[in-house]
């Protein structure tokens, strides 16, 4: 049995230890797949060189310079037809922002409440909710946003029906309240005016949102140091309306209401919720709302029943089993996938075009590609815009996926 | 060695892919079809019929170049495209011509890289509203709601139109021109604006064509026509020349009945006996059977012809032949000679 404990002997280096030494294997496999991977790139990059288009066009980012020339509906910064390429570009990602935005906060609410009863011990609303979540996270975003576009511009009233005859007499419908007109080019809505002084109560409503944190954590200090339930919602409404009514009366009313008028076609003034973003919004919404609802009922799940009864037998109400014992731990698991939920409805949002929503994909990677040509410096800065717009969100969302986190002392 | 591999496949793809872009007639002969990008569907200038067939104006063009080319005017794959994909499908080769009212402007000529043929169609940008909508002039638009098709030069005229005449508008972008349609209809926009034969077209599919106007006002000049890649002038030729020698024909008194007889032997007039191949070798100069043109006419007819069964005053669509008379009957339509 000496032999066993012999020293390996000192061989010099075999071109076969590559595939047959355990020490070397996966340098050799590593290397063959980094060679591999370097030359399908070359191999992709030579042929765009070699591409007969390319050659001829070339690449030049010079005509985000030059006048776009074409208009754009829905405009959160100004801009004519006099402007540039680029700021059409611009314009259309503050568009895919704000739909995204509105569809995250959407898609959260309507995730959240489904998921939710999607465990209620009531048998109808279960299967209610069962119900929601298999029909639309299975049937395709694209199909929801047309469908939803189709019947908004059929079903609401004709905005025909809101004009004012020529002869002088009353127009078949009036504005809801003197406010609101749900019609097929669009639902208008009043708009916030400011004065110079608005600033002011727009300042004190925000220092009233951040008085909202702080009564909410100082609660929650008195709960962990002294065992004492602070009252927080009643509070924190209060605290959120009284000091900014306040401000407003003081000042005169600095904060005005336009309501929309009717013009000779359609509204004037107020604010117009075009069809394109109701659809966009609504149809994003409620299918990403779909997949949410299944994270927070795996979430709820995840935390074991063990935890809502001890939390309940030391006296807890339901309620408060929910907000302090469950959905604290529920969170842990609801956040990584609610994160890619939200990197999905931005890049989603580039479905616009079906509707003519004019986001990014629809002035940049639409209007102007299509006007100058400019089809590979296009794709490449739309790519750019969106692998930014999702490392944003990502790195914010891990950000407060830190804060649940489970914190091992 | 794998690098030599590498270089030699890089090599191969670069020869393959210059040899698509240089001669397309030969390609074209090899497939025994051609490819020819039209659009999603217009009626009277490209669609398909009950039986699937694409029939209309701009795809007898695409006839007429199989037809001389190859001597079956079936021998088209039809491609339909999009305003937005067209020029791509052309610039990549999936298409070897594109015959879809599509605009002559300069920077499609040169910087787009490339060659607009000849004109089939002179048009201008006009504006179809709702007959109730009380509106009798363009310039009474102020504040309107305006459907537009986006990738397109009516797109880019509706801006400055208003812009230069100190009006406001809603634009509602859209893909094609049948949602266009759906949505003027839907009363989603007031104003529906593209090229007037377009518009005659569609308006002539409607339910109730007279609930809708046309507006006096032509806002651009539209001169259509088939266009080609830059850099195959041969290619560029033949298409040219079977487009000319439809509009020849109608002058000279050649149609569809009368080629056959008129090319079986050389007439009296030199000018007919060339274009249709009984004189001269004007079939070896472009690279074609002396007998190109006579397939081209005996295809689909002369221009009147093509123009009075598609979109003529004797069909549902209605257009009078105005500026796209001969040039001999007051309008624009005119070829160089065939010498």
């Amino acid at each position: 049995m000496t032999t066993m404990t012999d020293p390996p002997k000192a061989e010099g280096f075999r071109i076969g230890q590559l595939i047959n030494d355990k020490r070397y294997r996966s340098y050799t496999f590593q290397f063959i797949a980094l060679v591999l991977l370097i030359l399908s790139f070359g191999w992709l990059i030579n042929n765009a060189m070699n591409n007969p288009i390319l050659q001829r066009v070339g690449i030049d980012f010079g005509f985000l310079s030059d006048p776009a020339g074409y208009d754009i509906n829905q405009q959160p910064i100004e801009y004519t037809s006099q402007s540039s390429h680029l700021r059409a570009a611009i314009i259309g990602a503050i568009n895919t922002l704000i739909v995204a935005f509105l569809a995250c906060v959407t898609a959260t609410i309507f995730g959240v409440i489904a998921g939710v009863l999607r465990l209620s011990n009531n048998w109808i609303i279960s299967k209610l909710m069962a119900v929601y979540v298999e029909m639309f996270r299975n049937i395709p975003v694209l199909i929801w946003i047309i469908i939803i576009f189709t019947v908004a511009a059929n079903t609401f009233p004709p905005i025909a029906e809101f004009r004012i005859p020529r002869d002088g007499s009353d127009a078949e419908r009036g504005l809801l309240f003197g406010m609101f007109a749900a019609t097929n080019q669009g639902v208008f809505i009043p708009r916030l005016v400011f004065e110079s002084a608005g600033w002011l109560v727009i300042g004190t409503f925000l220092a009233s949102i951040v008085g909202v944190f702080g009564l909410r954590r100082y609660a929650r200090h008195k709960l962990y140091s002294e065992g004492r339930i602070v009252p927080v919602l009643w509070p924190s409404i209060a605290l959120l309306i009284v000091p900014t009514v306040l401000m407003q009366l003081l000042l005169g009313s600095p904060v005005g209401v336009e309501n929309p008028e009717m013009g000779r076609f359609r509204f004037e003034g107020g604010f117009l919720m075009r069809p394109s973003l109701i659809a966009l919004w609504f149809a994003l919404s409620i299918y990403t709302g779909a997949f949410i609802a299944e994270n927070v009922r795996a979430g709820i799940l995840a935390v074991s029943k063990g935890q809502t009864e001890a939390a309940a037998a030391l006296g807890l109400r339901p309620g408060r089993v929910m907000s302090l014992v469950v959905l604290p731990q529920a969170l842990r698991v609801i956040i990584p996938p609610l994160i890619s939920q939200y990197l999905n409805i931005t890049k989603n949002t580039s479905l616009a075009i079906a509707v003519g929503y004019m986001d990014l994909t629809g002035t940049l990677g639409g209007i102007t590609l299509n006007q100058t040509g400019r089809a590979l410096e296009c794709v490449l800065l739309l790519m750019a815009f969106y692998l930014t717009f999702s490392l944003a969100i990502s790195a914010i969302m891990n950000v407060y996926n830190n804060s649940v986190a489970l914190k091992e002392r | 060695m794998k690098n030599s591999v590498l270089l030699g496949t890089l090599a191969f793809a670069g020869l393959a892919a210059a040899g698509a872009s240089a001669a397309t007639l030969d390609d074209v002969k090899a497939r025994g079809t051609l490819n020819c990008g039209v659009t999603t569907g217009v009626p009277g200038f490209a669609e398909p019929d009950a039986n699937g067939v694409w029939q209309g104006f701009d795809v007898a063009v695409c006839r007429a170049v199989a037809a001389a080319v190859l001597g079956d005017a079936d021998a088209v794959t039809f491609v339909p495209t999009t305003g937005k994909t067209r020029f791509t499908a052309l610039a990549s080769g999936e298409i070897d011509m594109l015959a879809r009212n599509t605009t002559w402007t300069f920077s499609r000529d040169t910087d787009l890289k490339f060659d607009f043929v000849g004109v089939n169609y002179y048009d201008g940008q006009g504006f179809m509203v709702p007959a109730d909508l009380g509106v009798s002039s363009a310039t009474e638009l102020d504040g309107a709601t305006v459907c537009i098709q986006t990738g397109t030069t009516t797109e880019l005229n509706l801006a400055d139109y208003f812009r230069v005449n100190g009006m406001s508008y809603e634009p509602v972008p859209i893909e094609t021109g049948a949602e266009a349609v759906q949505q003027y209809l839907a009363g989603a926009c007031d104003v529906y604006t593209t090229d007037r034969s377009a518009l005659a077209a569609q308006r002539a599919g409607f339910e109730n064509p007279d609930d809708s106007i046309l507006l006096p006002e032509v806002v651009s000049k539209e001169p259509l026509g088939p266009l080609v890649r830059h850099g195959d002038s041969e290619w560029a030729d033949i298409v040219r020349w079977t487009l000319n020698a439809l509009i020849s024909a109608e002058e000279l008194g050649v149609t569809q009945a009368n080629v056959e007889e008129m090319g079986s032997a050389a007439g009296d007039n030199p000018e007919v006996n060339r274009l249709l191949g009984t004189e001269g070798e004007l079939g070896a100069m472009i690279g074609l059977d002396a007998s190109w043109a006579k397939n081209a006419i005996a295809a689909v007819g002369n221009y009147g012809e093509v123009f009075d069964t598609n979109i003529g005053e004797g069909t549902a669509i209605g257009l009078a032949r105005g500026l796209n008379a001969q040039y001999t009957d007051g309008g624009l339509i005119y070829s160089p000679p065939f010498r």
